[in-house]
């Protein structure tokens, strides 16, 4: 519209020049420079056209700017994508809440594309009446809605022999947090009526894995959900739609997604799921198996290598943290690499089984930093350092962990991932 | 009547309306909510897939060795190489005994799978990987039987069925044992732990961008993160 000029006549093309001058050297992505005629005393378009009129975005997408937002993979992980894993932009997110389409993905042979109206859901095995439910039958029973944390037993799985994955997306980025809307598991037992030798469950998904994990009835009776909405929405197709399992605090494989059958049983059945994955083998060979819950963890989300810092002055330290044993109850930051410790404010929401968002605020003169975070749960549990962890596993165990984790930040405002001795 | 008595009686109305439902909230009748229907035999018997350590759960049918070689050359061998030894980075179903305490552990099936049925009922629920589900069960007993004789946990005689079920003896059924962390890992749970002068300086001695393994992020953008 406008063929305005910046002030002083300046071209957009040599401010670009100039920024990218300013940017050289710099591995970290960076801000492009300013558009001087969208700045005062000039009048941006923004201002003097009509936008885009209601129910032309039927369903909102964010911003066009905010394209850089996004899950990611690292392709080397793994033969294929569908059965693979893209992670959570931690580093560009806040608060406690994971958007729908943000949270990281994990499938085991893609995603399952289920309609609704051919979605079934049976409940069998030590139960006095089988039962056949569809999705409108899911959405008659009692509801509640839960915020909850969904790790990834693996995550920081490829950190075990050292730092090497440079970005808290990478490393710490299978975990989400959302509400969720669904049934108690226990009224769906209830209403199929448990026989007195019932124990276990096992759960079923409806995808070309068809994953299935056993869980214990106490567990299955206490908090599971079979969860139908995702943050008022129904799931995303990512994370099975129409309805998935809910397994508060419990590594996320349990938690089976495009769920299609539930099954009673006196015994675990001891699947491929819990025995040649999802089990920790340590030092000696031997294996830990049934590693439910999630140990407490927090990681610095920002500065991080993916978010570095732009400049010095008062800052903002910024951090998630959660717990698979209850509430998060403090979370402790370091600036020295674990020597000296102060407790972090914790901002928002504590919910039993959710994250937490933290913060700690600095004046950053440039001096390098080995920034940490350390959780405490109201188990009183407190993260421990990889160092403390490998003692007692080794590090073959690909799952659960928790360790604390050290960004180096560097006097430019770069982050890099680094372990500390 | 004004706008705002209007509104009054709808708030009234509604209550009315809501009062007697009200009554019902999270209660079940006496047998449970009335909501769904029985599975019946039939449906139950189509989803029934899961196999457990004991055999339960296997279907009738049975397979050779034999037989098993030419389904896997079929359709496991591209991806899971001849013998097992995989293609590429799809996971190795064969060998790797005595790595489990070693630097580089192999898991598969002979070394690793505790229970025949941990094997049995993920190869009949989801492989071969994109047509799920698809192999008969004599195919699927056979495939079975090929990938433990492949493990030398049976001789290239066997034939694997319900009746020889208990027969198969797997190498690391002892090598599991259940989550203990509550006693192994009792010194972390510390509801108090050290705040000012924890340890030495720390030193860096490990850094990501020396291993350089992180895709790159070149996504140009405005504003700051």
């Amino acid at each position: 519209m406008s063929e305005d000029k910046g002030p002083k006549g300046t071209s957009r093309r040599g401010f670009l020049a100039g920024a990218a001058g300013l940017a050289a050297g710099s591995a970290a992505p960076r801000a492009l420079a300013d558009n001087v005629k969208n700045l005062p005393p000039n009048v941006p378009d923004w201002t003097r056209a009509l936008g885009d009129g209601v129910a032309v975005r039927t369903y909102g997408n964010p911003s066009k700017h905010e394209k850089h937002v996004a899950r990611r993979d690292v392709s080397w992980l793994t033969a294929t994508p569908e059965s693979s894993v893209s992670f959570t932009p931690l580093h560009q997110l806040d608060g406690i809440i994971t958007p729908s389409g943000l949270c990281f993905e994990r499938h085991h042979s893609g995603i399952a594309e289920i309609d609704p109206q051919d979605y079934r859901l049976m409940l069998h095995g030590l139960v006095n009446k089988p039962l056949m439910l569809t999705l409108a039958d899911l959405k008659r029973f009692p509801r509640t809605n839960k915020i909850y944390f969904l790790e990834c037993a693996a995550n920081s799985g490829m950190e075990w022999r050292g730092a090497q994955l440079n970005g808290c997306q990478y490393t710490h980025g299978m975990v989400h947090c959302v509400e969720y809307t669904g049934v108690p598991l226990k009224v769906l037992l209830e209403e199929a009526g448990l026989k007195t030798n019932a124990k276990w469950i096992m759960a079923e998904g409806g995808d070309a894995a068809a994953m299935n994990r056993s869980i214990p009835l106490a567990k299955a009776l206490d908090d599971c959900l079979v969860a139908y909405r995702m943050n008022g929405e129904m799931l995303r197709p990512e994370q099975g739609y129409p309805a998935r399992l809910v397994v508060p605090g419990w590594e996320g494989n349990i938690w089976v997604k495009w769920l299609r059958r539930l099954k009673v049983g006196d015994q675990p059945w001891e699947t491929r799921e819990e025995t040649a994955k999802y089990t920790d083998l340590l030092a000696n060979g031997k294996a830990r198996k049934h590693t439910f819950v999630m140990d407490a963890k927090s990681v610095i989300t920002s500065p991080s290598p993916q978010a570095p810092l732009q400049q010095k002055g008062f800052t903002v330290i910024s951090g998630l943290a959660w717990s698979g044993r209850g509430k998060v109850k403090r979370v402790d930051v370091s600036l020295d690499g674990g020597k000296n410790w102060r407790s972090a404010r914790i901002d928002g929401l504590v919910l039993d089984k959710a994250c937490v968002r933290f913060y700690f605020e600095i004046d950053w003169k440039g001096e390098p930093l080995l920034l940490q975070s350390r959780a405490i749960d109201e188990s009183g549990y407190a993260q421990p350092t990889k160092d403390d962890l490998r003692k007692i596993r080794g590090v073959n165990s690909i799952y659960h962990n928790n360790g604390i984790q050290t960004w180096h930040l560097k006097p430019d405002g770069e982050v890099e991932n680094v372990e500390v001795g | 009547m004004s706008k705002s008595a209007n509104a009054a009686a709808f708030v009234v109305l509604s209550m009315l309306a809501l009062a007697a439902p009200a009554l019902a909230q999270g209660k079940a009748q006496k047998h449970g909510f009335g909501i769904g229907r029985a599975a019946t035999a039939a449906e139950i018997a189509g989803w029934d897939i899961d196999v457990r350590p004991d055999g339960q759960g296997a279907p009738p049918g049975s397979g050779s060795v034999k037989a098993g070689e030419e389904v896997y050359a079929g359709k496991c061998a591209a991806c899971h190489g001849e013998f097992g030894e995989s293609a590429g980075r799809w996971p190795q179903v064969a060998q790797g005994k005595g790595t489990l305490a070693s630097h580089d552990p192999v898991k598969t099936v002979g070394s690793y799978y505790p229970y025949l049925s941990s094997v049995f009922d993920y190869v009949r629920r989801s492989m071969p990987f994109g047509d799920a589900q698809s192999l008969g069960n004599d195919e699927l007993y056979a495939v079975v039987a090929y990938l433990l004789f492949l493990n030398d946990i049976v001789d290239d005689k066997f034939v694997l069925s319900k009746e020889t079920w208990s027969k198969v003896k797997m190498p690391n059924a002892g090598g599991f044992f259940a989550d203990d962390r509550e006693t192994s890992e009792k010194a972390f749970w510390n509801p108090k732990p050290c705040m000012t002068n924890c340890r030495s300086d720390a030193k860096i001695t490990g850094r990501a961008r020396v291993i350089d393994v992180t895709p790159e992020d070149k996504t140009p953008r405005r504003g700051v993160d």
